[in-house]
């Protein structure tokens, strides 16, 4: 109690005239300003340049259309962007469901080894991606070799291989995000249900699913937008003729930048936008 | 009374003879803790019964095994004459009201009402009528579109009651269920609980580790420590008649004076002390000579005479010197010392009104303390 009103205190005082107007008001104010510049002007140039008319898009010569229309017309890159929305989406919802049932498991549960596997399911979190991505790819070059030697099939690295190997690494991430909600989701609730007569099933679509579905749907867009952007991992595991978007962007890039890729980009930042304000919107209304 | 409820109090059920639960030797071990160690309790139909003890006494998980939340390790449990040691909780005729309540947050006080019969698939056309008497009855109709977290922690209360008795279970389960609302609120929802059971007629399993509760509430109290049930008793028995040091000193306040028993006949025992203080008290059984045990006396029912009054010789009274006064409005609290290692409290009624000190005790002051041996009690646990 006392804790909470020194707390406040604290918190009011800045805003009182005789702190607003020292040298430490005025820091962090600087700091403020400072911090949301290098945050956000970069991002603010790349979406005004994707409307220059300045071909190398670095100056601002007018308004213009016109990389949008070009790019809509590049099938190589709508192609790419195509690929790429269609990875992330299968990857999200199995790495969504295959993490949410996995978080179930380590929090629910009590079994031997929960605890080194719990450490081994944050591991792909904190390793390198670089080093996944070999390690995916060394995979699969093994797995495929397998394959083959005992169907007779030949298999080359596809769209497939992408999508398993982001839902490799999207599951640790699904998992930490559900645990969070299933961590604080009060057990007596479910209890509740059961003493009003709900069998297990009927307790968990119509208690528990509806109270964690928030983290759910915070760690499918963890995962969508990580596989969205996905770099490494895509360029090692993506066949020929199956490019993805950063790769294919990065490709134009080491050519010529053009305001096509800022185009892409400032549709790619809209979607990610939308993306989370839907999930906020969602969250809101329950 | 709604209509439901009259023909619910009034089916008969045969098979148990008027025994709503049955707990027979149950034990519930969590390793090497037993929670609940050979508990065996009747609870009668229509009954407000009160398991009642400190923290870890084993209520809450006797409670929670009539609930179906955890089975016993061994032993039986019969709701109705029927067993369900195993049965999972959503086939149990009970229903059970939280200490946290645990009212589903995303759902309406409406919805939170309706769960249980919509689980039972109760039609729709008897469904909102049925939420709405229930609602009425816990005085809370005109709140049914409200989410529990716009209500006070009351009203959230006998939302959590009206989610139980919709079902109409054949035992209601309550866990503590006042320990979150602040002192005035609880006395009145003492009240209002005892008053709702009364009507509804339906048995009332309480868990309380508040003995003022559990006396103003209970028809029976079963007092239970370390997993085991010390005394089951109406509320004048566990307070008048504690069975053993545990239950005297658990429930309100008493004085304890240890010593040997000298003579035991008709009721009554009379024990001595190591240094010489001889008092008598009732006894339940008769004790051999030289058995170790305590007398209990109520502070309350010690009378202090002042000096020259009564006779020093009479039995049961003790030559003291007041030590310490206590004046808390009703009653003043004072401490006599009996003999150089012994205190004891007397508690005395403020039956008139005066701001006069000298009509209190003072400090020092020589006096008689008398306690007829029927208002003591010899225990030998």
């Amino acid at each position: 109690m006392i804790e909470a009103t020194s707390q406040t205190k604290t918190v009011a005082r800045p805003a009182s005239a005789s702190e607003r107007t020292s040298l430490g008001g005025f820091a962090l104010l600087a700091n403020a300003v400072l911090l949301y510049t290098f945050l956000y002007v970069p991002i603010a140039i790349l979406v005004i340049f994707s409307f220059t008319s300045d071909q190398f898009g670095v100056r601002w010569t007018g308004f213009t259309l016109d990389w949008y229309a070009r790019l809509f017309a590049n099938e190589r890159l709508m192609g790419a962007a195509l690929n790429t929305l269609y990875v992330a989406l299968i990857s999200t919802v199995a790495s969504t469901i295959i993490g949410t049932l996995t978080a179930l498991a380590m929090e629910r549960y009590r079994f031997p080894g929960r605890s080194g596997m719990d450490a081994l399911l944050y591991l792909p979190i904190v390793i390198p991606e670089i080093v996944m991505a070999v390690a995916l790819l060394a995979f699969s070059a093994f797995a495929f070799d397998l394959i083959q030697s005992i169907t007779g099939t030949p298999i080359r690295r596809n769209l497939t291989t992408v999508i398993i190997a982001h839902i490799a690494f999207s599951i640790s991430f699904v998992v930490v995000v559900v645990r969070t909600s299933l961590k604080n989701f009060d057990r007596r609730l479910e209890e509740a249900a059961q003493d009003l007569g709900a069998s297990g099933w009927q307790t968990f679509w119509r208690i528990t699913f509806p109270l964690i579905l928030p983290g759910i749907i915070g760690g499918a867009l963890l995962a969508f937008t990580l596989s969205l952007d996905d770099f490494i991992i895509s360029l090692f595991l993506s066949g020929p003729g199956t490019s993805l978007l950063p790769v294919e962007v990065y490709n134009k890039v080491r050519r010529a930048v053009t305001p096509e890729i800022n185009a892409i980009s400032t549709l790619m930042l809209i979607i990610s936008i939308a993306l989370v304000g839907l999930s906020q919107l969602a969250q809101r209304r329950r | 009374m709604p209509l439901w409820l009259s023909v619910y109090a009034s089916q008969e059920i045969a098979l148990s003879d008027g025994i709503a639960i049955e707990l027979r030797d149950v034990v519930k071990a969590f390793g090497d803790v037993h929670a609940v160690d050979h508990v065996s309790l009747q609870i009668r139909d229509g009954e407000f019964f009160s398991l009642l003890g400190p923290s870890g006494c084993g209520k809450t998980t006797s409670l929670r095994m009539i609930a179906g939340f955890e089975y016993p390790t061994s032993g039986k449990i019969l709701i109705h004459g029927r067993e369900m040691s195993s049965t999972p909780p959503y086939q149990r005729p009970v229903n059970t009201v939280f200490q946290s309540y645990a009212l589903f947050p995303h759902m309406s006080v409406e919805q939170n009402v309706a769960f249980g019969l919509e689980m039972k698939r109760v039609p729709k056309a008897e469904l909102g009528p049925r939420v709405q008497e229930a609602l009425e009855m816990v005085r809370l109709s005109g709140y049914g579109a409200r989410r529990p977290r716009q209500l006070s922690g009351g009203q959230q209360q006998r939302v959590a009651l009206a989610r139980a008795l919709v079902n109409r279970p054949e035992v209601l389960l309550l866990d503590e269920p006042l320990g979150a609302l602040d002192q005035k609120l609880r006395k009145e929802m003492q009240l209002e609980l005892k008053g709702l059971q009364e009507r509804v007629g339906i048995t009332f399993i309480f868990v309380t580790h508040d003995q003022e509760e559990a006396l103003t509430m209970s028809d029976r109290i079963a007092v239970m420590s370390h997993g085991k049930v010390l005394q089951v008793g109406t509320p004048t028995e566990i307070y008048e008649r504690p069975s053993c040091r545990f239950v005297a000193d658990f429930i309100g306040e008493t004085n304890f004076v240890e010593g040997r028993v000298v003579e035991s006949a008709g009721g009554y025992a009379t024990i001595e002390t190591s240094d010489g203080i001889r008092l008598r008290g009732c006894s339940a059984r008769p004790l051999s000579s030289g058995t170790v045990a305590t007398l209990s006396i109520r502070p309350e029912k010690v009378r202090l005479l002042p000096q020259g009054e009564g006779n020093p010789s009479a039995e049961n009274a003790l030559p003291v010197r007041v030590e310490r006064i206590n004046y808390i409005g009703s009653d003043t609290r004072i401490t006599v010392r009996i003999s150089d290692e012994r205190t004891l409290n007397a508690w005395e009624q403020n039956d008139r009104s005066t701001v006069d000190r000298n009509a209190y005790w003072q400090p020092g002051e020589e006096s008689l303390l008398v306690c007829p041996a029927d208002n003591a009690l010899v225990l030998t646990e």
